[in-house]
């Protein structure tokens, strides 16, 4: 047996011996998709921390993650549909319908609570709308949620009659926003939340059944199906769970603006795409890992905050973005791409 | 001889225009090898479709022994102790081995762990997977946590194998098992293939090469067109009048028709 394993091992190193650093580079970034955002990640922080000092004092690095949080926490959902290799244009007008909701609800005299469930339940609703377009018409997820991305969008306008809702800071709703002291750090209810999102659909992917099925779905579709994965339901199951963390961070956008707006979030569809992408998660599904989302979500708001502090002009920080989701997707294909 | 194990009725299956199957009848006895032959587009990987869930025919009845089944997922099939190897191999490329062989049948773990927190026994499940490939004999797969993305296209077809023969408990079906194999690795199939039949399933091979055929196949199922030409045993014919009947060159006296459908009643 050893045998075998030998000679396989030297015809390799014989009619290999020159590309073994590419390869190797190739082979860690393909088991690792999220090394290479975290190594931007981490540069970039020490660029800006040198730059200016100021980048790494806990104060700015809370508000950093505060600001985060929101992205950070539909990227979760965002990075489910899009292993399955999907995609959901939708998920921040979902967000802002149901914060509208749940705002509206209690600001009219409705328990907190009461609101808080019937918004979460819209969201689930929502976003089971776009599972159900993608699994029983076979309609393209781009195309589903491109259009259900303005219907939402319209509702939200529409229920919001063009008000906006300030609720008081320290109630359920916006409990979220409330700030949890840890030494010079001030961690909000909200960021915890992301967090925990972050940590409990790690555990999922990984260590469920759910988790398997859901990139084997996202990888080869067929081979899923044929392999016994019930793929239309593992499909629809990707979108209603978006749904329910796009209802989490409906709870946490209201936390952080203490009330809903229609005009917040207003980005947050395309800017938790991005976090996914710069993640490291494939567009063409089933690779990536969720935390990778996270570290794509913070790489935006470190340049966002970065270049702020040492002055430069915020187009810039939307260049540096753009270039870096570019960057992402190339890199992901040339992972993606078979050893020749 | 024993009753049939697995057994179809009148399938038939079209694709818009194109006939994938036309009114075809199989029997399969438990401990036998029946191959199923026919040139490409003859409509063999339809019919094991059909017969595993992947498909659902547009008419015609099967039925496991002897109780009629309508299988509408190849999870119900492989309920019904019914595993396949199909010509896409149908393997995930990004999970590993062991992965790929406990895919959509997952073991949890034991407690609350598994119950509440639906956690995976990966341990045990990679444990089974190595047993399970060394008791069948595979010796072309090494390191069970290896991503099949990373495999050569045989030893893929060995995964794709090892699961089948691991978890069939009634009927293996292998369409075209040992098309990217070596000649070694091609023995082992072969001999994996007698191993079930002796252990009283029936098999379904699909396979282009005669002298496998005809060196493991108790029955020969012929496919052409869509059609069951008949089926004849490697007694009855050589394998160039096989393939002569195959390509239509020849034709089968009925005579000669070694399927024993006549005799069993019909279960509609
Ligand atoms: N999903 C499908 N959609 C449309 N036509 C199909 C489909 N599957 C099979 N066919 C058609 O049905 C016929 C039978 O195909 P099938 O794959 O069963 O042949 P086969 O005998 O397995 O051939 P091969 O030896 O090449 O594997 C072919 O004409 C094929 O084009
Ligand atoms: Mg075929």
């Amino acid at each position: 047996m050893s045998q075998t394993l030998d000679t396989s091992a030297s015809a390799e190193d014989i009619t290999k011996p020159r590309d073994s650093l590419d390869r190797r580079l190739h082979g860690v970034l393909h088991r690792m998709p999220a090394l290479s955002p975290l190594v931007v990640l981490v540069i970039a922080c020490v660029v800006f921390a040198v730059a200016n000092p100021r980048f790494i004092r806990p104060e700015n690095l809370s508000i950093l993650l505060q600001q985060a949080a929101v992205v950070g926490s539909l990227a979760v959902g965002q990075t489910l549909v899009i292993l399955t290799a999907g995609i959901d244009l939708s998920v921040g007008a979902i967000m802002v319908l149901a914060t509208l909701v749940m705002g509206k609800l209690a600001f009219g005299g409705m328990p907190d609570v009461v609101a808080f469930l019937i918004g979460f339940a819209l969201a689930v609703a929502a976003a089971f709308l776009n599972g159900l377009l993608v699994t029983r018409i076979k309609l393209p997820p781009f195309i589903v949620t491109l259009g259900t991305l303005s219907v939402f969008t319209a509702l939200a306008l529409i229920y919001a009659q063009g008000q906006t809702i300030t609720l008081n800071p320290g109630t359920f709703l916006t409990w979220s926003g409330t700030v949890i002291p840890i030494g010079r750090f001030g961690l909000t209810v909200g960021v915890l939340m992301m967090l925990l999102l972050y940590i409990g659909f790690a555990y999922a992917l990984r260590q469920t059944a759910w988790g398997r099925h859901l990139y084997a779905t996202g990888d080869d579709p067929e081979a899923a199906r044929l392999a016994g994965v019930r793929t239309s339901r593992v499909l629809l199951s990707a979108y209603v769970v978006a749904g329910a963390v796009i209802g989490i961070a409906a709870w946490i956008l209201v936390g952080r603006i203490n009330g809903a707006d229609p005009n917040a979030g207003l980005n947050a569809n395309l800017e938790s795409i991005t976090a996914v992408v710069i993640g490291g998660t494939s567009l063409f599904g089933g690779r990536g890992v969720v935390v990778g989302s996270l570290i794509g979500a913070l790489i935006v708001q470190v340049f966002d905050n970065g270049l702020a502090l040492i002055g430069v002009n915020p187009n810039y920080q939307v260049l540096a973005v753009g270039v870096l989701v570019i960057v992402a997707v190339a890199a992901d294909q040339w992972i993606r791409s078979v050893k020749s | 001889m024993s009753e049939p194990v697995l057994q179809a009725r009148g399938l038939a299956k079209t694709f818009g225009h194109v006939v994938g199957l036309d009114r075809v009848d199989l029997t399969l006895s438990a401990g036998e090898v029946l191959a199923v032959i026919g040139d490409n587009g003859a409509g063999k990987s339809t019919l094991i479709k059909c017969l595993s869930g992947a498909m659902v025919p547009d008419a015609g009845t099967i039925s496991v022994e002897g109780r009629q089944v309508s299988f509408r997922t190849t999870q119900d099939a492989r309920a019904a102790g019914i595993e396949t190897v199909y010509q896409t191999l149908a393997v995930a490329p990004a999970l590993d081995i062991a992965s790929n062989l406990f895919l959509a049948r997952e073991q949890r773990r034991p407690g609350v762990l598994g119950t509440v927190f639906r956690m995976l026994d990966t341990g045990a499940m990679k444990k089974q997977a190595k047993q399970r490939i060394d008791d069948l004999g595979i010796t072309t797969l090494q390191n069970i946590n290896q991503a099949v993305e990373t495999l050569s296209g045989g030893q893929r077809q060995a995964v794709a194998v090892a699961r089948a023969a691991a978890f069939g408990s009634k009927v293996v079906i292998l369409d075209e098992p040992t098309a990217a194999l070596g000649v070694r690795e091609t023995g082992q199939v072969l001999r994996l293939i007698r191993d079930l039949r002796d252990r009283g399933l029936g098999v379904i091979l699909i396979s282009h090469n005669m002298p496998n055929v005809f060196e493991v196949a108790d029955k020969i199922h012929i496919q052409r067109l869509g059609r069951r030409l008949g089926v004849i045993t490697p007694r009855s014919h050589t394998p160039a009048e096989a393939v002569a009947i195959m390509t239509g060159a020849a034709t089968l006296d009925p005579a000669q028709d070694a399927d024993d459908l006549v005799d069993t009643p019909r279960n509609t």
